[in-house]
C-alpha cells in the first residue's frame, strides 16, 4: 500500500498541558523513543501559565509550587529526553486508523500513530450553556479567560466585580482581582453548598470579607455596551427563583466559573463513545477508548480538582499506550462492567479487563455532599468491600483502589450508604 | 471568641477559638493547631505578577518565598507591583529580597529566556 | 457634496449602496454603530423566503418574490453562504390544514413557487419532522444565508467600486436647502439624494425633515442557537402554521451548520433592548416542539434576540414624499429576503431624480474569503507555504487561522471589534464561545489596527472588555 502520511510514530501525545507532558514522559519512560508531542499554543504547560496562584504538587512534590513552577519542572523533565515537540501546532483531524492531520507555520501535516494520547483539556461552561438571561454586553465572560488577560497579558478586565459560580477558578479570581486593584463584591452558588474547595472559600473569600450566596443565581444581566448592574435571587430546593428574594448590584463585570466541560471535538468527530456524565469519552481499566489504541487522559477524560491527580492518571495512561504498543493491544478476555449506585455521579472506568494480580484504581464524585456515611461495593450483587467515610463532598474527587483477586467477570456496583 | 473553618483537610469543621485559645469543634490534632495560629499569627503566602521587560511575555509570574503576614497582604502587594524585571530570569530568582522586612522574598516562578 | 447619501448601513443600505455603486455616483453611507449589518440585519432568521405568505398586492409579496430570484446570482458574485434547502410549513390537525390550503392559494397568487406535500412524501424528505405531521407546504426556492457575510460582502463591494463608509457616526438630522443637509454628532454633509435605511431609527430620521410623522415600534424576537453537531438533523426550514394556538416558529439549519429555533414575537418600547428572556424562551421551544419531536437542547450554545422595525401598515414603507429623501423603513421580515428587488426599486427612484450613468470599472465580483477549512490538503500546505500564519490556528472550534484574521481586518469594510471578526468568520463563535480565543483575538485586533490591547471592543463604543493595564497607578 502507497503511504500517504509523512511520518509514522509509535505515540503521538495531542496537548502538551499537565496530562500530555505527563503521558508523553511516561511514554518515553515505558519503552517508546518515538513519541511526538504536539501542542497548539507557543509554548508547553497549558492553562498551569495563567494559575500563577500556588497549591500545586503537593502529593507530585510534597510542597507548595505555582502553577508555572510545577509546569516548569515537568518541561525540565520532558526535555531531557529524545521527545519531539511541535509548538503552535493544532490537530485538526484524526481518524479510527490513527492518522491525524495537523496544522503549523511549516506546512499542512498528515502523519500517523500506533497509539494516540488525547490530552486536550477542557473548556469553560459559557453564558449560553446556563442560559442567563439579560442583555449582551460586554464584561460577561469566563473566569478562565479573565484569568489569563490578568496573569498572562498584564490587564484587569474591571473594577466591580460579581462572580457567579462558586468552582475554585471563580473564587481564586476574587482573590486575585482583589489583590491586583478591583472590588469584588460577592459570589453566587446555584447550589446549597460552595463547589470549591474550603481552603479556597477561606482564603479567597473570607479573608476579603467577600460574601457567599449559597443557593442564589444571577435572575439578570444588565448594560447596553458594557455591564451595568445585575440582578441577583435565591433559589428553592427545585432551583425555582423564590419571589421578593432580589437583589441589585451595581458591577461593571460579571465573572462565570460555572463549570468545565471535557473538550473533544477531534474525538466526538470519529465517533468515540462519550460518558454522558463526565462528557469526556469512555474509557476501560487501559484508558483506552471505544476505538482501539486511542487513550484519553486529563480533564479532557474528566474533569479533576487536583494537577496532581491528573498527572498520576496520565503517567499511567502513557504506560497503558506504550504496553498496547509494544504487545500490539491487551488481553481483553475478562471485563466487568462498573456501574453507580446510590449518591455517585459518575465512577470511571466504567469498564475493567481483568488481570491475575495487582490493583485497579476507580475515580469517583458523589453527586451531592455526604457526612458519615460508607461506600460499598458488590460484585454481582453480593458486598466485597465496605468502606468508611467521615465526609464526601462533590467538590472532592474519590480515590477508590480494588485488589483485582477481589474481582471477577461481571458488573460492579458502587453506592453511599447511610449505614 | 472567633470561628473559623479549617482547611488542614477537605471536611472543613467549623472551629471556635476562645480567648485563651481553647480551640473547640475540630476532630483532629492538626485542627487544634490551625485554629491557634490563625488567631494567633495568620499568614499567606502571596502569589502575583511583575512586569517583564525584553520578552514576548509582559507579565513574570512571582510569589513570596514564605508566608507573609495576613495583615500586611495589600502593603506586600503595592512592592511587588514596583517591580520591574528584564529577561532572562531563572526560575527561584530573588527579585525582591526580604520584602518589608517579613524575611520573605520575591521570587519569579517561571524561567524565560 | 455628495450625489447621494444612504443612513445606516444595514442589509437594506448595503444593498443599494451596492446596486448604486454601478452608476458615476460620489456615495456616502453613515452608520451609527460600529460595523455594517449589526442592528436588525445581525439577529433575524436568516431566510431567504419564497414569498408565500405576505398578502398579495403588499410590497411585502412583490419584493420577496422577485428578491428570491436575485439572491444566488448575487452570492456567487459576492461569495457569500446561501443554500437553497427550501421550506416546509407544517400542519398538525384540522385547523392548520385547512389554512395549509389557504397558504396554497395565497402563495400562487404571489407568484412563489408552492405545493403541498403529504405525509409519506414529508416523511421521506424531513425525517426530522413530527410525526404527528399531516401534510405540509414545500416551497422548493426558499433559502437560507449567512446575513452577517451577506451585508459585509455588500458593503465590500459597494466600497470597492468607490463608496464610502462612516462608522460609529450617527445621523441627528436631515434638513432642505438648495440640496439636503445631514447632520451628524461628528459634523456636516451636503447630498443631492438622501436615503433613509436607518432600521428601528428611520422614523426618527424621516421626522427630522418630513411634516407627515411616522412612528416606528420595536418587535422583538428571541432565538436559541444551537452548535453544529455530528448527528443528522433537520435539513429544510421548518414553519409551523400560524394558528389559535400561536403565531408559529421555526426548527432552521444555518449555512453555517448551525440550528435555529425561534423567534418569539413581542412588541417593546426600547428600540436597542436585545435583552434575553427565558419565560419567552421557553414558550419558543414548546412552540417548536408542534413541529418536530427532538430539539437537541444539549447543543444550546447561545441565545440571542433581534428587533423588526414594525409600521402600523404591516407593509414596507418605501417612498419619496419629497423629491430627493427616500424612505426605506417598516423593513420587519420579509425584509432579507426582499432587499435585493428592494435596493432595484430604489434604484428606479433614484434615477428619477438624478441622472444614472454606468462606470466602466465596475466590479460586481468580490475576492473571495480565505478559508482554508474547506480546501484540500494540498491546498492548505501550499498556502501555509507562501504565508506561514495560514498555518497557525487562532480558533480551534471553528478552525480559523492568523493569516485569515489578518486578511478580514485588511479589506474593505474590514473587521475592528471582536465580534466584527465573529460575524466575518465565526472565530468565538463555536463551542467555547470565545474562551480560549478571544485573548488571541484582541492582541491581533489590536496589532493590525495599531492600537492598545485595552482599546479593542467588543461591538464598538463603550463595550469594552480589558479595563486597564496590571501594575499601573
Amino acid at each position: 500500500m502507497e503511504k500517504n502520511y509523512e511520518a509514522l510514530y509509535d505515540i503521538v501525545v495531542i496537548g502538551g498541558g499537565s496530562a500530555g507532558l505527563a503521558a508523553a514522559i511516561s511514554s518515553y519512560d515505558s519503552g517508546i523513543k518515538n513519541v511526538l508531542l504536539l501542542e497548539k499554543e507557543a509554548y508547553l504547560g497549558g492553562i498551569l501559565n495563567q494559575c500563577v496562584h500556588n497549591g500545586f504538587g503537593l502529593h507530585t512534590f510534597k510542597e507548595e509550587l505555582t502553577g508555572p513552577e510545577y509546569a516548569e519542572r515537568f518541561i525540565d523533565e520532558l526535555k531531557k529526553r529524545d521527545i519531539e515537540v511541535r509548538l503552535e501546532a493544532t490537530v485538526l483531524e484524526i481518524t479510527k486508523d490513527k492518522e491525524i492531520e495537523y496544522s503549523d507555520t511549516l506546512g499542512y501535516h498528515k502523519i500517523k500513530a500506533k497509539a494516540i494520547i488525547c490530552a486536550c483539556g477542557c473548556s469553560e461552561r459559557t453564558r449560553g450553556q446556563i442560559r442567563t438571561p439579560g442583555d449582551r454586553c460586554s464584561g460577561v465572560m469566563t473566569a478562565g479567560l479573565a484569568q489569563r488577560y490578568l496573569n498572562v497579558e498584564g490587564y484587569l478586565v474591571g473594577k466591580k466585580v460579581f462572580i457567579l459560580g462558586s468552582g475554585d477558578i471563580g473564587l481564586i479570581m476574587a482573590r486575585r482581582m482583589t489583590l491586583e486593584g478591583a472590588k469584588v463584591l460577592g459570589v453566587a452558588e446555584l447550589m446549597p453548598y460552595s463547589n470549591g474547595l474550603n481552603r479556597n472559600i477561606v482564603q479567597c473569600l473570607n479573608d476579603f470579607n467577600i460574601p457567599l450566596y449559597l443557593s442564589h443565581t444571577v435572575k439578570r444581566i444588565i448594560g447596553k455596551n458594557r455591564l451595568e448592574k445585575i440582578v441577583i435571587c435565591e433559589v428553592d430546593d427545585k432551583l425555582n427563583f423564590v419571589p421578593r428574594t432580589d437583589k441589585e448590584f451595581e458591577v461593571d463585570t460579571l465573572l462565570l466559573s460555572v463549570g468545565l466541560i471535557p473538550y473533544n471535538p477531534l474525538l466526538e468527530k470519529i465517533g468515540v463513545a462519550m460518558h454522558p456524565k463526565t462528557r469526556g469519552p469512555l474509557v476501560d481499566s487501559d484508558y483506552q477508548t471505544s476505538i482501539p489504541g486511542i487513550f484519553a487522559c486529563g480533564n479532557g477524560l474528566h474533569v479533576h480538582d487536583l494537577v496532581d491527580f491528573v498527572t498520576n492518571e496520565s503517567k499511567k495512561v502513557g504506560e497503558c499506550a506504550a504496553k498496547y504498543v509494544l504487545e500490539n493491544g491487551f488481553d481483553a478476555s475478562k471485563v466487568l462492567t462498573v456501574t453507580p449506585l446510590n449518591g455517585i455521579g459518575y465512577i470511571l472506568p466504567g469498564k475493567v479487563y481483568l488481570k491475575d494480580e495487582g490493583t485497579i484504581k476507580f475515580n469517583f464524585r458523589v453527586n451531592k455532599p455526604f457526612k458519615d456515611v460508607s461506600i460499598i461495593a458488590k460484585l454481582n450483587g453480593e458486598e466485597i468491600k465496605r468502606t468508611k467515610k467521615p465526609y464526601l463532598l462533590p467538590a472532592e474527587m474519590v480515590e477508590y483502589i480494588l485488589d483485582m483477586k477481589l474481582l471477577k467477570e461481571g458488573e460492579l456496583t458502587l453506592e453511599v450508604s447511610n449505614d | 471568641m472567633t470561628k473559623l473553618i479549617c482547611i488542614v483537610c477537605p471536611k472543613g469543621c467549623h472551629l471556635e477559638v476562645d480567648d485563651n485559645l481553647n480551640v473547640t469543634g475540630n476532630s483532629c490534632k492538626r485542627g487544634e493547631v490551625y485554629g491557634k495560629n490563625e488567631v494567633t499569627n495568620p499568614t499567606r503566602t502571596i502569589t502575583s505578577t511583575v512586569i517583564l521587560k525584553n520578552s514576548c511575555y509582559t507579565r513574570l509570574p512571582v510569589k513570596t518565598s514564605l508566608p507573609v503576614p495576613k495583615s500586611m497582604i495589600f502593603d506586600v502587594m503595592a512592592e511587588i507591583n514596583k517591580i520591574e524585571v528584564s529577561a532572562p530570569v531563572s526560575c527561584g530568582d530573588i527579585l525582591l529580597k526580604n520584602v518589608l522586612s517579613t524575611g520573605s522574598d520575591i521570587v519569579a516562578c517561571k524561567s524565560i529566556k | 457634496m455628495y450625489d447621494i447619501i444612504i443612513v445606516g448601513a444595514g442589509v437594506n443600505g448595503c444593498f443599494i449602496a451596492r446596486t448604486l455603486a454601478k452608476y458615476k455616483l460620489n456615495i456616502l453611507v453613515i452608520e451609527k454603530e460600529s460595523d455594517v449589518g449589526d442592528g436588525t440585519s445581525a439577529a433575524n432568521s436568516a431566510i431567504v423566503h419564497s414569498g408565500y405568505d405576505p398578502h398579495t398586492g403588499t410590497l411585502k409579496a412583490e419584493l420577496n418574490v422577485l428578491g428570491n430570484k436575485m439572491y444566488p446570482e448575487i452570492c456567487k458574485e459576492l461569495d457569500v453562504s446561501f443554500k437553497m434547502n427550501g421550506s416546509l410549513t407544517i400542519s398538525t390537525n384540522e385547523e392548520e390544514d385547512k389554512k395549509l390550503d389557504e397558504l396554497l392559494a395565497l402563495g400562487k397568487a404571489n407568484g412563489a413557487e408552492v405545493r403541498i406535500v403529504d405525509r409519506d412524501e414529508l416523511l421521506k424528505m424531513e425525517p426530522f419532522v413530527t410525526k404527528k405531521a399531516l401534510r405540509a407546504l414545500y416551497a422548493p426556492t426558499a433559502g437560507i444565508i449567512n446575513p452577517f457575510e451577506l451585508c459585509v460582502a455588500l458593503m465590500e463591494n459597494a466600497m470597492d467600486n468607490g463608496v464610502s463608509l462612516h462608522l460609529n457616526e450617527k445621523v441627528l438630522k436631515v434638513e432642505k436647502k438648495d440640496d439636503f443637509i445631514v447632520k451628524t454628532d461628528k459634523g456636516e454633509y451636503s447630498a443631492k439624494v438622501v436615503i433613509n435605511c436607518a432600521g428601528l431609527y428611520g422614523d426618527d430620521v424621516s421626522n427630522s425633515l418630513l411634516d407627515e410623522k411616522i412612528k416606528l415600534v420595536p418587535r422583538k424576537g428571541e432565538y436559541y442557537l444551537l452548535d453544529h453537531f455530528n448527528e443528522p438533523y433537520v435539513t429544510h426550514t421548518l414553519f409551523s402554521v400560524p394558528s389559535s394556538k400561536g403565531k408559529g416558529v421555526l426548527v432552521a439549519p444555518t449555512t453555517s451548520g448551525n440550528y435555529l429555533v425561534g423567534p418569539s414575537s413581542n412588541f417593546i418600547d426600547d428600540k436597542d433592548d436585545v435583552s434575553t428572556n427565558n419565560e419567552i424562551l421557553t414558550d419558543v421551544v414548546k412552540e417548536a416542539y408542534r413541529i418536530v419531536d427532538n430539539i437537541p437542547m444539549q447543543y444550546v450554545i447561545t441565545e440571542f434576540a433581534g428587533l423588526r422595525a414594525y409600521h402600523e401598515s404591516n407593509d414596507f414603507v418605501i417612498n419619496e414624499k419629497l423629491k430627493g429623501f427616500i424612505n426605506v423603513i417598516g423593513m420587519q421580515s420579509p425584509g432579507l429576503a426582499s432587499a435585493p428587488a428592494t435596493a432595484s426599486k430604489v434604484a428606479s427612484m433614484v434615477a428619477r431624480d438624478i441622472e444614472l450613468v454606468e462606470r466602466e470599472d465596475y466590479n460586481p465580483i468580490r475576492r473571495p474569503y480565505i478559508r482554508l477549512k474547506y480546501k484540500s490538503n494540498e491546498e492548505k500546505n501550499k498556502m501555509i507555504k507562501e504565508n506561514p500564519l495560514f498555518g497557525k490556528i487562532i480558533c480551534r472550534c471553528e478552525e480559523v487561522s492568523e493569516g485569515e484574521i489578518i486578511d478580514a481586518i485588511h479589506r474593505n469594510c474590514g473587521a475592528t471589534t471582536v465580534k466584527g471578526l465573529k460575524k466575518r468568520l465565526r472565530t468565538g463563535f463555536g463551542k467555547c464561545q470565545g474562551g480560549f480565543c478571544q485573548s488571541l483575538i484582541l492582541k491581533i485586533l489590536a496589532r493590525e489596527l495599531n492600537k492598545d490591547m485595552k482599546d479593542i471592543t467588543l461591538k464598538g463604543e463603550a463595550s469594552y472588555i480589558l479595563l486597564k493595564e496590571t501594575k499601573g497607578e
